[in-house]
This record gives structure tokens, C-alpha cells and sequence, in this order.
């Protein structure tokens, strides 16, 4: 038994491991004195430096965060409302609205990117922040109609009638009632959407075609005449914020909990 | 007696065509406590939920103390609803949850404070305002359920088989309580349940549904004593329903004898159906000549009484509840008075009499 | 008139998927129409479009045609591997204490807040001939690797980047299975591995199913990773879909090229909503 156990948890180690080498030698070697990613040449800062007298690196930051933020929060507005109405929709409605969400997740990211290039082409709107920002909110939407539409259904649909049943009105019964039901899956949406949106390269790429660029757009610009470690200093700055931010949200979510039946978790 | 409070006149109703309700006529006295009684798929709920505004008819009126409430939204209806599984909201605590309807209105903090209060201590559930929802076991949640809509001091309470998730002796706790609010509220309710024995207990009137249709209205005592047809004595309790016809006024042939009765006005050699409910039989061990005879197949305990099947000889099966045990096995001897014997009409629906039209329909 | 009021409460909440399904008008229905456009005619002399299906028939040709069935060989080879390595992983996160499960779960999507290109860069320079494994492999003694520029590095690097996109869905789905059945299928006497064949495996196959597409499809047209670990020598359906659009600027031809991915996109929506009985994106998140 115990063998086996060790076995398990070797086995998840060596895929852990897997997953974030890259991501420690990163790290690691933001803080290398040399431009190389092989030989430790001695501990240094300057790469730090450098990020913060670098316009192009801050701008690229700011149009991957604005973007990320403007669109994760458009496709949670947008998402959630839909999901309410889809839910009230009948059967074959609801599936035709269900596989028109399913296109832009299965759909081959490439294809999702051209399509939109297409459409901004063919309407002769000029790429750059807003075309990125609209192909985001797309690419969003499906991820947040998807956390919330399980949670509406094992809400009790009783509570919205009861609702009106006393007196309220539909819209004041929508957000009294219902939303404050479904807000663990709005909340899993956006985060679901504002990660796929941060990390988002191919439809950007395609939506924006250089006239914006994003982090994942400048990076792949630069990989072509190699890569300059303040782009890796400041993907381990983000990354650490990240895990900094999680740990706060664990930790007071943690503590609700005790409170607080468990209502749904990271999916 | 009292006035009408609700009038459902000639109401049908259908979903894509298929008809979940019939022709509906009925009236609600009020102060009365009303049972909608019927199996599952009756169409018991949907006649609630038109009263409630959740439905509208397809046709016909329903009419509130004698004004039409059709297409008057769910929120401006002078009546309550306690849902099926409570519909209570989870993310608000029981305080909250029983205000909600004071708030819409507007009232003053200390009023609201004080109604909910009320309320509270009427269910018995005095200092629970503070709890949160999911902590309550499913009494509880019940008894919120009732406080949340009998706080809007509504002119009928619809309850939609509020008891159905409890456990039978909560159940029977409940139905004496709820019995007891109807009474010192004086307000109407209108109960739909599939359960006969909550229905003959606790109801003024019970309108008996099938297949859309009311088979019979009337108090429990007519309900269950005088079924009009066979599904009505059938679900009513379970009972030995038995073919056979009408010799003449006072006089009824079934399983292969002609007994006497206390029906009358049917045809000659009618085709009828006769019930025998079986706690009417008494069976005994002491055969005597004139007894219908059988050897019994089964017994089973339920609690109060063994429910005994017995297999007759000339091969009429009989469905007996007796205090008394009797072994499987054992030859047992029983006869009929008159007043056992119930006999109804063949056809379930033709002749059936529609209590309560109102004049304006006919 | 009294009725439409009616009518509006209970059906109102309906109305809030208006805005939903003005966007999938305009941002999903609209441009795949343009692809077939595009894909179905040619512009001709004064800047006419003339119907034509000769870009299609391009696409289907061989040359063409050997990209793409070269594309789907090394994306199943990598779906295969994610498949293998990630439904262990899935199970076993399944059987863990919730609040474990939670964290180790959010260890999978972590890697994501650090941009996957940079990743993919980093193991460039990890994988490299004078890198690190590289030099720890001549430190004891081996010969140094050539790992970069081959197939084997692509596949690798498809691995590692959409590995958690097999591991989620497939986990979500455990966490929605009732465990009475796999109890239910031990007491009527299965042992561990006919339960796992005839139960576990049954169960989970809305999850695979889900974790395939989300790997596959990515895989399949990526022309980041092809170009940063394959160094241009090989050639994915992605790059090819690029390369016209991008580079040649064939904008009917690449729609030609995209609208064959279409065909698998259906093929994988079809298989995805098989399993997806209750229409509410299932195993996919």
C-alpha cells in the first residue's frame, strides 16, 4: 500500500515538475547577469532595471491587462445575462444557442482569428486595440455562459416564482433572487475568461496584426531575434503577483468557508 | 353559505396542443380549506399555478372574489404560494427570507419586525431569524416556507404539496398544525397533494382530478362513502372494485350473488361497478352457510391493521383489513350488510355531476 | 392585452439573451459565413468576386493534403500522450481530499499566468545543445542530444502546453461521477480493473471525449511551437493557414484551408454534444 501511494505521489511530482521547469529556469535566470539562459554567469538585477525604463514593455502590459480586464468583465456582463435568458428558453432553442456558444471553443483558435480578421476586413474597420478587444470578448463569453448556465440549474426554479409570488417584479427577482444564487459561477467565469484572455496569442495576433500589441504579440515578434531576459523578469514579477493574489483569495476563502457550506470550487 | 372567492369557469388549458386540463368549473368558498387530490400528471398543479399566476388559461375565466384575474401578473395577486420543495432563498437567512415581501412593500423597519416576529413565533420557530437556510432540517424549512407567504396576510394561501418531503410523523404534525392556522387566520387555502389520507383529513372540500378532469367534488365524508366512479374509490383508498349489474332498484348482482343494497334509479340490468371498501369486510374463522368463503393467500402487517388478501372460491379476489391476524392458509368465511356495498356507474366521466357551476356558465 | 403582460413576466427573462445572440450574429455566425465566402470565390478583374471551387479543390490536393494528414499524426500522437499521462492524473486528483484536489487542480492552470510562449521559449533554451540537459547529460558522461528541430521536439512542446487541457475536463467529469456507481459495480463483484474497463472508463468518456477536442484542435494549428521548437523545418496545418493569410496574403485560399479545420470542428462539436446531454458546455471546463 504504501509503495503505492509513493508511486502516486512520485507520479504527479514528475508531471508537476514537468509543468513548471520552464518556469523556474525562467525565473532563475531573470536574475542571471548574462543575456544567457544556460550559464549562470553571477546574480544581478540590471534585467529588473531595464523593465522599468522600457515604453514598449509597459505599453505591451497595459494593452494585455486593460484588454484582459474590459473583456473578461463585457463577456461576464453579456454571458450572464444570456445564460438567465437561455435557461428560460425551450429544448431546441436553448441547443441551438448552446452549440453557436460550443463554435468558439472547439473551433481551431486559428480559424476563430482569421474568421474576425476577415470580418474587420471585409468592413474595412482598421486593426488594432478594439478588434483585439471585440475578438476577447467573443473567445470570453462561451467560458462564462458555461459556469453559469450548471449553477442555474441546480438552482431551484421555485425561488424566482416565489419571488414574484410575493411581489417582486422580474427584473428585482432576476437580481435579488437569481443572481446571487449563480454568483460563484459568474465569479468562475470571469476568472476562467480574464485567464484565457491574459494568455491569449493566436486570436490576438490575428485581430490586432501588429497594429496593437499585447504581450504574447510582442514576445513572438521578439522570439525571432531572441529573446531579451527583461521580458522574463517580468513574466516572473506577474507570476509571482499571481500566486500572491491566490493565496490572499485561498486564505479568505479558507476562512468562509468554515462559515460558509462549500459552494463549488475551481473548475 | 359563504361567498365564493374563486370561480374557475370552463377553464382549459393546454401545452402544444395537448390538454392538461378540462373544462375545469369550480368554486372556492372562502375561509374553506380546498383540496386539489390527485395522482401525479393530473394537472392538480397547473390549475395551482394558474390561481398563483404562473399559467394563464388557454380558455375560460377565473375570477377573485368574483373579478377576472387573468393576465394580472404573479406580483400583483392578492394570494401566496408555499412551493413544492419550499423555493426558500438560500443566500438570504430566515429573517430575510420571510421579509422579503414586507420589504417589497415598504414597510417600516419596526413593522416588518414585528410581523416577522409574529410569524415566527406562529410556526413555532421564535429566535431562528439569525439562521441561515441550509442549517434547517426540512421541518424547518417548511414551517419558513408557510411564514414567508402567510406574512403577505394573502387572501388565499396555495399550498403545492408542501408536506410531500417530510417524513410521516413531521407530516402528521404538520397537517394538525396547518389545519390549526387556516382556522385562527380564517384565510382560504388551497392544498394540492397526491396523499388521500392528508387530503380526508385535513380538508373542508376535495375536488378528486384526473387526467385533467374533476371526477368529483365534495367534503371527505362523500368523497370516500359515496365515490361517483371508480377511479375516485380507487385512489381514494384501496378498495375491491368488483363488475356487475343492477337487478333492480335495491337489489345488485356481483361475484356470482345477488345481494341487497342501498342504491336505486339505475336501469334494468345495468352494468355497474360495485365497492367494497376493505375495512367494511369482517372476515371470520366461525363459517356459517350464508358467507361468501375463500382460503386467505396473504397477510401483512401495516401498523394499525393486517392488510389480508383473500382468494375466494368461486375466484373473486378480496381485499380485507382486519385488527385480527390471519394466517395464510386459514379458511375464512364473511358476508355483506347493505350499507358495505357501493354501487357507481360503469363510464367514468359521462354522468358525472359537475358541482358548483356557477350560474353564469349554465 | 392583459395576456401579453402575462405572457412578458414569465417569458422576460428570455429578453436578457437578446444582446447574446446579437454578438453571435455579428462576432461567430457572421465571419464563418465570410470564410465560405471567401473560400467559394475568387476575386477576379476589377475587383469582382466570382464563384469558383477551385481553392477547395486545391486544398483537398495531395501536396497540400500531405500537411494535413502529417498535422493530424503528430497532433494524435500528442493527444495520445496528454491522454496517458493526464488521465492518471485526473483520477488521482479525483480521489484526493477536496481541498488538496482543489490546489493541485489550480497548479494546472497556473502555468498559464506566465505566457505560454515564454514557456515554450524557456524549454528552447533548456532543450538547446549546450543547455542545461544538455550539459547535465555530458557531466555524467553521455553524449550530448540533439533534441531541437526534430518531431519529437514539436510533440513534446504540444504536450506540455495543452497537457492541462486534458487533465480538467477529464477531472471535472470524476468530480460530477457518482462514486456509488464504481462502489455498486465492486459489489456486484467486479474487481479493480473490470470496474475500471466497464465503469470508471464508460463514466469518464464525456471528459475524454472533451479533453481530446481541447487538445487536438490547438494542436493541430498551432505555428508557434512548430517554429519556436521545430525551427521551420516542419510544418504544421497551422503554419500553412499562416503562411497564405499572413505571408501570401491568399485570403480565398487560406479560407479554403480554414474551412477544411471547419469540417473537423464539426466532427468534434458533434462527438462533444454526444456527451453533452444536458447542453451546458459538460465536460468542457
Amino acid at each position: 500500500m504504501k509503495v503505492k501511494l509513493f508511486l502516486k505521489r512520485f507520479y504527479l511530482a514528475v508531471i508537476l515538475i514537468f509543468m513548471y521547469l520552464p518556469i523556474g529556469a525562467l525565473i532563475v535566470f531573470s536574475f542571471n547577469e548574462s543575456k544567457s539562459m544556460a550559464k549562470w554567469t553571477g546574480f544581478s538585477l540590471h534585467w529588473y532595471e531595464q523593465l522599468l525604463q522600457d515604453p514598449s514593455i509597459a505599453e505591451a502590459v497595459w494593452v494585455t491587462v486593460s484588454i484582459a480586464m474590459i473583456a473578461s468583465l463585457a463577456a461576464t456582463f453579456i454571458g450572464t445575462l444570456a445564460a438567465v435568458g437561455m435557461d428560460n428558453f425551450r429544448k431546441k432553442s436553448k441547443n441551438i444557442m448552446v452549440n453557436f456558444t460550443y463554435i468558439p471553443m472547439v473551433n481551431a483558435e486559428i480559424v476563430t482569428g482569421i474568421s474576425l480578421l476577415l470580418l474587420f476586413i471585409f468592413f474595412n474597420i482598421p486593426r488594432g486595440y478594439w478588434t483585439m478587444l471585440l475578438a476577447h470578448i467573443t473567445f470570453d463569453i462561451p467560458f462564462v455562459i458555461f459556469s453559469v448556465l450548471p449553477k442555474l440549474r441546480q438552482m431551484d426554479p421555485g425561488t424566482y416564482e416565489a419571488a414574484l409570488d410575493m411581489g417582486a417584479r422580474p427584473a428585482y427577482a432576476v437580481r435579488k433572487v437569481i443572481l446571487p444564487q449563480i454568483a460563484p459561477g459568474i465569479v468562475t467565469g470571469f476568472l476562467l475568461a480574464f485567464t484565457m484572455s491574459f494568455d491569449d496569442f493566436m486570436i490576438s495576433f490575428f485581430t490586432s496584426q501588429g497594429a496593437t500589441q499585447n504581450l504574447s504579440t510582442y514576445i513572438y515578434s521578439m522570439a525571432r531575434v531572441g529573446i531579451n531576459p527583461m521580458i522574463n523578469a517580468l513574466s516572473a514579477i506577474m507570476f509571482i503577483v499571481v500566486i500572491m493574489l491566490l493565496l490572499v483569495i485561498n486564505l479568505r476563502s479558507v476562512k468562509r468557508t468554515k462559515k460558509m457550506p462549500r459552494v463549488g470550487s475551481f473548475r | 353559505m359563504s361567498q365564493h372567492i374563486i370561480d374557475f369557469l370552463g377553464v382549459y388549458k393546454e401545452y402544444d396542443g395537448v390538454e392538461v386540463l378540462s373544462n375545469i368549473n369550480l368554486y372556492i368558498r372562502q375561509n374553506e380549506f380546498l383540496t386539489l387530490l390527485g395522482p401525479s400528471g393530473c394537472g392538480k398543479t397547473t390549475l395551482l399555478r394558474i390561481i398563483a399566476g404562473f399559467e394563464e388559461p388557454t380558455r375560460g375565466d377565473v375570477r377573485l372574489f368574483g373579478e377576472s384575474i387573468k393576465g394580472i401578473p404573479p406580483y400583483k395577486r392578492r394570494v401566496n404560494t408555499v412551493f413544492q420543495k419550499y423555493a426558500l432563498f438560500p443566500h438570504l437567512n430566515v429573517f430575510d427570507n420571510i421579509a422579503f415581501g414586507l420589504k417589497l412593500k415598504k414597510m417600516k423597519k419596526s413593522v416588518i419586525e414585528k410581523k416577522v416576529g409574529d410569524m415566527l413565533k406562529l410556526v413555532g420557530l421564535s429566535g431562528y431569524g439569525d439562521r441561515d437556510i441550509a442549517k434547517l432540517s426540512g421541518g424547518q424549512q417548511q414551517r419558513v416556507a408557510i411564514a414567508r407567504a402567510l406574512v403577505n396576510e394573502p387572501e388565499v394561501l396555495l399550498l403545492d404539496e408542501p408536506l410531500g418531503a417530510l417524513d410521516l410523523k413531521f407530516r402528521q404534525e404538520m397537517q394538525l398544525e396547518l389545519k390549526r392556522m387556516q382556522k385562527t387566520l380564517g384565510i382560504t387555502f388551497v392544498y394540492v397533494t397526491h396523499d388521500q389520507e392528508e387530503a380526508l383529513t385535513m380538508s373542508d372540500a376535495i375536488a378528486v382530478i384526473d387526467g385533467g378532469v374533476i371526477q368529483q367534488i365534495g367534503t371527505p365524508e362523500q368523497i370516500y362513502n359515496e365515490p361517483k366512479n371508480s377511479f375516485v374509490a380507487d385512489f381514494i383508498g384501496e378498495s375491491n372494485i368488483i363488475s356487475g349489474n343492477m337487478k333492480r332498484d335495491y337489489l345488485v348482482h356481483f361475484a356470482d350473488n345477488d345481494f341487497t343494497c342501498l342504491d336505486r334509479g339505475f336501469n334494468e340490468n345495468e352494468p355497474v361497478k360495485v365497492v367494497i371498501r376493505p375495512e367494511d369486510i369482517n372476515i371470520t374463522k366461525n363459517i356459517a352457510d350464508d358467507m361468501i368463503t375463500g382460503t386467505v393467500s396473504s397477510t401483512l402487517f401495516m401498523g394499525v391493521h393486517y392488510e389480508i388478501r383473500v382468494h375466494g372460491d368461486n375466484g373473486f379476489e378480496w381485499l380485507v383489513h382486519s385488527t385480527e391476524f390471519f394466517e395464510a392458509g386459514n379458511r375464512v368465511g364473511f358476508t355483506l350488510e347493505p350499507d358495505d356495498i357501493h354501487v357507481m356507474e360503469v363510464s367514468q366521466y359521462d354522468k358525472m355531476r359537475v358541482d358548483g357551476v356557477p350560474e353564469a356558465v349554465k | 392585452m392583459k395576456n401579453r403582460e402575462l405572457r412578458n413576466v414569465m417569458d422576460s427573462r428570455k429578453v436578457f439573451a437578446l444582446p447574446y445572440i446579437a454578438w453571435i450574429a455579428i462576432f461567430t455566425a457572421a465571419p464563418l459565413i465570410l470564410i465560405l465566402l471567401y473560400a467559394f470565390t475568387e476575386t477576379g478583374s476589377g475587383g469582382v468576386m466570382v464563384l469558383t471551387a477551385e481553392n477547395l479543390a486545391r486544398a483537398f490536393s495531395s501536396l497540400y493534403m500531405t500537411v494535413f494528414w502529417r498535422s493530424v499524426w503528430m497532433a494524435f500522437i500528442a493527444t495520445v500522450i496528454c491522454l496517458l499521462l493526464g488521465y492518471p492524473v485526473a483520477y488521482m486528483l479525483s480521489r484526493m481530499k477536496p481541498n488538496r484536489a482543489a490546489v493541485i487542480s489550480i497548479l494546472f492552470v497556473l502555468p498559464m499566468w506566465m505566457n505560454f510562449l515564454l514557456r515554450t521559449y524557456a524549454w528552447r533554451t533548456l532543450l538547446d545543445n549546450a543547455g542545461i540537459i544538455n550539459q547535465g547529460l555530458m557531466a555524467l558522461g553521455f553524449e550530448p542530444v540533439q533534441f531541437l528541430y526534430t518531431e519529437g521536439a514539436i510533440i513534446f512542446g504540444l504536450v506540455y502546453n495543452f497537457l492541462p487541457f486534458m487533465i480538467l475536463p477529464i477531472y471535472s467529469v470524476f468530480q460530477k461521477m457518482d462514486i456509488s456507481c464504481i462502489q455498486a459495480a465492486q459489489d456486484l463483484g467486479a474487481n479493480k480493473w473490470q470496474t475500471f474497463w466497464r465503469v470508471t472508463l464508460p463514466l469518464s468518456k464525456g471528459g475524454i471525449v472533451s479533453g481530446i477536442t481541447m487538445v487536438f484542435m490547438p494542436a493541430m494549428t498551432t505555428f508557434v511551437i512548430t517554429r519556436l521548437l521545430g525551427g521551420s523545418h516542419f510544418m504544421m496545418y497551422g503554419d500553412l493557414i499562416e503562411m497564405e493569410f499572413l505571408l501570401m496574403s491568399e485570403w480565398n485560399f487560406g479560407s479554403a484551408l480554414a474551412v477544411v479545420m471547419l469540417i473537423l470542428t464539426i466532427v468534434f462539436m458533434w462527438l462533444m454534444r454526444k456527451y453533452d446531454k444536458e447542453g451546458e458546455g459538460g465536460a468542457l471546463m
